[in-house]
């Protein structure tokens, strides 16, 4: 019915305009098709200069209402350090096209309507005037020369990549130092990573990506262990930032709104862009409270003014498929001591989604930084002992030294404690110990006992292939008769399977 | 100069008898007998003037599709919380209800749309439509030749163009939807079927139906060229050409060099599709896997697409200059200022045109060094640019101008063209272009400057010629009722777009809510969508307008209804096939001589008197 109604509507309305147009065409028969000619001449052209006046008005007090949107203007104004150079850029151009324009549509409009046919007038015949030409090829081309060469300078500087001299690193201070982040758009969201202590982003390969390495990151470069992935950019104030920009699937492109930066991000194809964060996201705010457009209650959180609540986002510049519109980060700039804390509370992917899992190729290995706090743990341990009067604080449990299931061969890992052990040794020549293994009461008291001498031989040979005297080691097993925790959990199983050391003189 | 007006009529068909050129044409063709049928008069006609009267029908039916999914869209953008239910009957599952009824756009369909709407605009409707309509119509009746160098070829141009609308046609009803990647087709985006749904068969079709264009736009072009540089009459040298001409001439040429280059880069993307080819793909991971494809680059397609896609917005316009050129000086009664200078500044942007793609791409990561070169050409494009308009400005200086529906819509277009021409001085820069590209400022640019311009220019054209079409008059009340709601309508569409540009909201984003960046301006897409919806509402008046007049407007009783000087009008009224019954007329002097020595206007074909000198000789 409906349906039925609208195209009704539709017939009447084209009968209608026909209707109109007809007896459009009868008056002029009646009335002389010249009069009716010169009369249309006439409403037409005035209101041609009518349009002129209300168009040109329209823009200019648009453009004034709209002013706090123009660019390097009131609220509009770049976070960064080379956006003002962009928006004194545009600002220029606008005042020269906006002159061009305006006098342009006048003469347009004003010649259209003062020249308008009138009987009796004659046309000027005048074809060309060479002179004219030249002038008006000229000053364009002036103008152009002004412009092309004060914006190719901004371009070349905000362009130019990261002098060779300069230094990356994750806390930047000297001058010569800057910040490498990475950020990768995939469909539809960015990943975000940082560069980790050392300040180099570690290399990648996209046939490594998986669920666990969502950027395909090559655990065997040293340089991966410790970057970090974020949520959210968050950067220093006044320090140099290299964006590496990279994607995963289609085109995309990482858009800071505020601080004017925008580069497409290209599958196999890294890309950069240089740039130095000017204000705090605080400050900014601080900024935008003074404008009323900004006083308003947050429609997400209505106890805030949107000054408030405020945020610098990145954005997806590039069609990437159905969820563009919705790729987005927040970005924080803040103090160079809020950085440090929040860097404090990040923590190394590798270490904390990879480490010991099967696809980390230093599963059998311990990293350099492992090394030496396991060292120092022991260190610790063994001086608090050697420094105990009682007795019983003499004895120390070894931490890492662990054997396969059911067997006396040790694991790859345990050597690492093993060794700070000869270590030890070496060191307070005078020391002698007892090496005692135990188990937890699954199966067989009497295998147990057999497995658990078994394990503390394991040690004792092994520190004697070091160098050891035999006369100073002595090893027995326990079996299940010394638990130190309940057999009755797994947790409490788990702590009774141990090798432990007694210190014996010293 | 003489004050006085002398009417003076001229008797055209003695003039052509008695100083035309004699081919022979009725010894030859015994009444053209050969497309004596319906069929063969209508449908595989091989008369240029048919031909570009199917360009032009073919063109407004695909404007219409494409405007109407524009309103579509500008629907979700302006109204993103009313239901679109309405639009299910139409959309089927495009629109997806929620439980309680409120129907939204799916952003994949919207993204489709937003495809569609570019593709179907920019070569359906301002190619083929603006060029393959005026190119045919005008060639063969401005230069006075009988035809095209090969009306064959010329059918077959049409019928490829016609076989491309209907692929393009049915990929708007795949169960995937058409191809919704952006016009410009970047892989990987639009090689990857995974990555988007539109990518799949839509893809194909895509693909497939701008083949089957990219050949008409060849037939078409090497016909135009061939006949433009063979087929003059006596007398027609290239200086004497009206400036129509000369565009579609140029034009021509443009389309010839840059099309294929189109075709090689979706030709590659088919085999990077399907061949397993890595000529734009390396290193991907999409839908759970890595690909094979290592060592392409998506950033070569985009060169290639730019190398036809820049030209091609030449392609566009220049048609649409050309046409404006003359409507501007038919109706202000005077010659079009400078003539040499429009044709010299049509030559160095067609030349400069071919030099200016990569600004498209500043932000593509292509060697920023490399982009100094292009801002410089792009800046220097605007010089040529600006000595047409201020060419077309002075043509108007101490006119007797008619206001007819044709000359507002060929002012309507110098306005349109100094509004965007302006904003590209802007994007051109490529350091200004860092924060403006893919905003709403690029979408507000384009629009004005080659959209909105290339439309107005079409009109002038259409509304000008439509009694050399027809031989009838198109209604000036509705046509003046056109005008000025388009006029004033499209400004308020796009003119508001610049300052949503300048605050940085992208373009192409289905909605603005997820960023506080980009979610101030609901009141002002409101108003662009209200405005689109009433400037299509004129548009459909025209249509109206367009297809009442063919049949009933009013009659065109005189040959040479506006007192042109250019040679179609002296040709009868319904011209049949070879456009002139006798001779063919012999050229005597250039085609703007308006208002010279007192005479209102001196056709083409009547004789310098003793010591005159020819208008164009300077």
């Amino acid at each position: 019915m409906t349906a039925l109604t609208i195209i009704l509507c539709l017939v009447l309305l084209v009968v209608i305009i026909v209707q109109i147009g007809k007896v459009t065409e009868l008056a002029a028969k009646i009335r002389g098709e010249e009069e009716v000619q010169e009369r249309s001449n006439r409403t037409q052209a005035s209101y041609l200069m009518i349009f002129m006046v209300v168009f040109l008005v329209a823009s200019v007090v648009s453009a004034y209402y709209y002013k706090n949107w123009m660019l390097g203007y009131g609220p509009h104004a770049a976070a960064s350090q080379h956006g003002d150079s962009l928006d004194y850029l545009f600002d220029i151009t606008l005042f020269f096209t906006g002159i061009v324009f305006i006098v342009t549509q006048i003469l347009l409009f004003y010649f259209a309507w003062k020249y308008k046919s009138q009987k009796g007038r004659v046309a000027k015949f005048v074809p060309h005037d060479n002179r004219l030409e030249v002038i008006w090829t000229i000053i364009p081309a002036v103008v152009m020369t002004f412009l092309v060469v004060g914006g190719l300078d901004v371009w070349n500087e905000v362009m130019a990549d990261i002098p060779e001299d300069y230094v990356s690193t994750l806390v930047p201070e000297a001058e010569n130092e800057y910040i490498e982040i990475e950020g990768t758009g995939y469909q539809f969201a960015w990943h975000l990573r940082y560069p980790g202590p050392d300040g180099k982003l570690g290399t990648r390969n996209f046939r490594k990506i998986d669920a666990t390495n969502p950027l395909g990151q090559v655990w065997t470069d040293e340089k991966n262990l410790d970057d970090f992935h974020s949520s959210e950019i968050v950067l220093p104030v006044g320090k140099k930032v290299r964006v590496r920009i990279t994607a995963r699937d289609v085109l995309h492109n990482f858009y800071l709104p505020h601080f004017r930066v925008k580069m497409d991000a290209i599958p196999g194809l890294p890309t950069y862009f240089v740039f130095t964060p000017e204000k705090t996201t605080e400050e900014y705010r601080q900024s935008l409270s003074k404008y009323p457009e900004y006083q308003q209650p947050d429609p997400e959180n209505p106890e805030k003014q949107l000054w408030e609540t405020f945020d610098y986002e990145l954005a997806c510049a590039e069609l990437c498929g159905s969820g563009h519109y919705s790729m987005r980060r927040v970005v924080r700039i803040v103090s160079m001591e809020e950085y440090k804390s929040w860097l404090e509370s990040q923590q190394s992917y590798y270490l904390s989604a990879i480490r010991g899992s099967d696809s980390d190729p230093f599963k059998d290995q311990l990293l350099d930084f492992e090394i030496s706090e396991r060292k120092q743990e022991f260190n610790d341990a063994l001086e608090q002992a050697l420094s105990a009067a009682d007795a019983k604080a003499k004895t120390i449990q070894f931490n890492y030294v662990n054997f396969e299931a059911g067997s006396a061969n040790l694991t790859s890992l345990s050597k690492y404690e093993l060794d700070n052990l000869v270590e030890a040794l070496n060191k307070y020549e005078n020391m002698t110990l007892e090496l005692a293994g135990h188990t937890d009461n699954t199966g067989d008291p009497d295998s147990n006992m057999a497995l658990s001498d078994d394990r503390a031989t394991a040690v004792y040979s092994y520190l004697t292939s070091k160098g050891i005297g035999e006369d100073r080691l002595t090893h027995l097993g326990y079996g299940q008769t010394r638990p130190i925790d309940t057999n009755d959990t797994d947790a409490g199983k788990e702590k009774n399977r141990r090798t432990e050391f007694k210190i014996l003189t010293q | 100069m003489n004050d006085v007006v002398t009417t003076t009529t001229y008797d055209e068909d003695v003039l052509i008898q008695e100083l035309g050129y004699d081919d022979h044409f009725h010894d030859h063709h015994h009444g053209d007998k050969y497309q004596s049928n319906f069929i063969m008069h209508y449908i595989f006609s091989m008369d240029h003037k048919i031909i570009a009267r199917q360009f032009l029908i073919t063109g407004m039916f695909w404007a219409v599709i494409g405007g109407l999914m524009s309103l579509v869209f500008r629907l979700q953008l302006g109204f993103p919380e009313e239901s679109m239910a309405w639009l299910k009957p139409v959309l089927g599952k495009w629109i997806v209800l929620n439980d309680a009824g409120i129907g939204t756009l799916a952003p994949e369909f919207y993204y489709a749309l937003v495809t569609m709407h570019g593709t179907i605009i920019v070569f359906f409707v301002l190619t083929a439509g603006l060029s393959g309509t005026f190119s045919n119509l005008l060639i063969p009746l401005q230069i006075g030749a009988r035809d095209m160098a090969s009306p064959f070829l010329n059918m077959l141009s049409y019928w490829f163009f016609f076989l491309a609308g209907v692929v393009m046609f049915a990929s708007l009803f795949l169960s995937t939807g058409p191809f919704s990647g952006g016009w410009t087709a970047y892989p990987p985006l639009s090689a990857l079927p995974q990555a988007s749904t539109g990518s799949g068969a839509g893809m194909t079709l895509w693909v497939t139906s701008l083949v089957f264009f990219v050949v008409s736009v060849l037939l078409g072009g090497v016909n135009y060229i061939t006949t433009v540089l063979n087929m003059r009459t006596k007398g027609m040298t290239m200086w004497r050409m009206p400036l129509t001409i000369w565009a579609f001439f140029i034009t021509a040429i443009i389309g010839l060099l840059s099309f294929p280059v189109l075709v090689s880069g979706l030709l590659m993307v088919m085999m990077d599709r399907g061949l397993g080819t890595s000529f734009f793909l390396s290193e991907i991971f999409i839908g759970g896997q890595a690909l094979e494809h290592v060592g392409g680059s998506p950033v070569l397609y985009q060169h290639l697409f730019w190398f036809l896609g820049h030209p091609e917005v030449y392609i566009i316009i220049l048609p649409a200059m050309g046409i404006v050129s003359e409507v501007l000086s038919v109706h202000a009664r005077k010659p079009i200022f400078g003539y040499k200078a429009m044709v010299y500044s049509i030559l160095a942007i067609a030349f400069l045109s071919f030099i200016v793609w990569a600004h498209h791409m500043f932000m593509s990561g292509v060697n920023p060094f490399i982009s100094n070169f292009f801002v410089i050409f792009t800046l220097i494009i605007a010089v040529p640019s600006a000595v047409k308009v201020f060419n077309w400005i002075t043509t108007l200086y101490g006119g007797n101008i008619r206001f007819n529906s044709a000359n507002l819509f060929a002012i309507g277009f110098v306005s349109m063209f100094i509004s965007g021409g302006l904003t590209g001085i802007f994007l051109g820069n490529s350091a200004i272009d860092i924060q403006l590209h893919d905003t709403y400022f690029v979408v507000a640019h384009f629009h004005i400057v080659m959209g909105i311009a290339a439309f107005f220019g079409m009109y002038a054209g259409v509304y000008h010629w439509f009694p050399k079409m027809f031989g009838r008059f198109m209604n000036e009340t509705l046509g003046k009722i056109h005008f000025w709601v388009t006029m004033v309508g499209a400004y308020a569409i796009f003119w508001p777009m610049h300052y949503i540009g300048m605050a940085g909201v992208p373009r192409r984003y289905y909605s603005f809510d997820n960023f506080q960046a980009f979610s101030h301006f609901s009141d002002l897409n409101q108003f662009i969508t209200i405005a689109a919806i009433i400037v299509f509402a004129a548009q459909v008046l025209m249509v109206i307008n367009f297809f009442y007049s063919i049949w009933r407007g009013k009659v065109v009783t005189e040959k040479n209804p506006w007192g042109a000087s250019t040679l179609e009008w002296t040709t009868p009224i319904n011209a049949g096939h070879g456009n002139w019954e006798g001779n063919i007329p012999a050229v005597q002097r250039w085609p703007y001589d308006y208002g010279k020595d007192g005479k209102e206007f001196i056709p083409q074909i009547v004789p310098l008197a003793e010591g005159e000198k020819d208008g164009g000789d300077h």
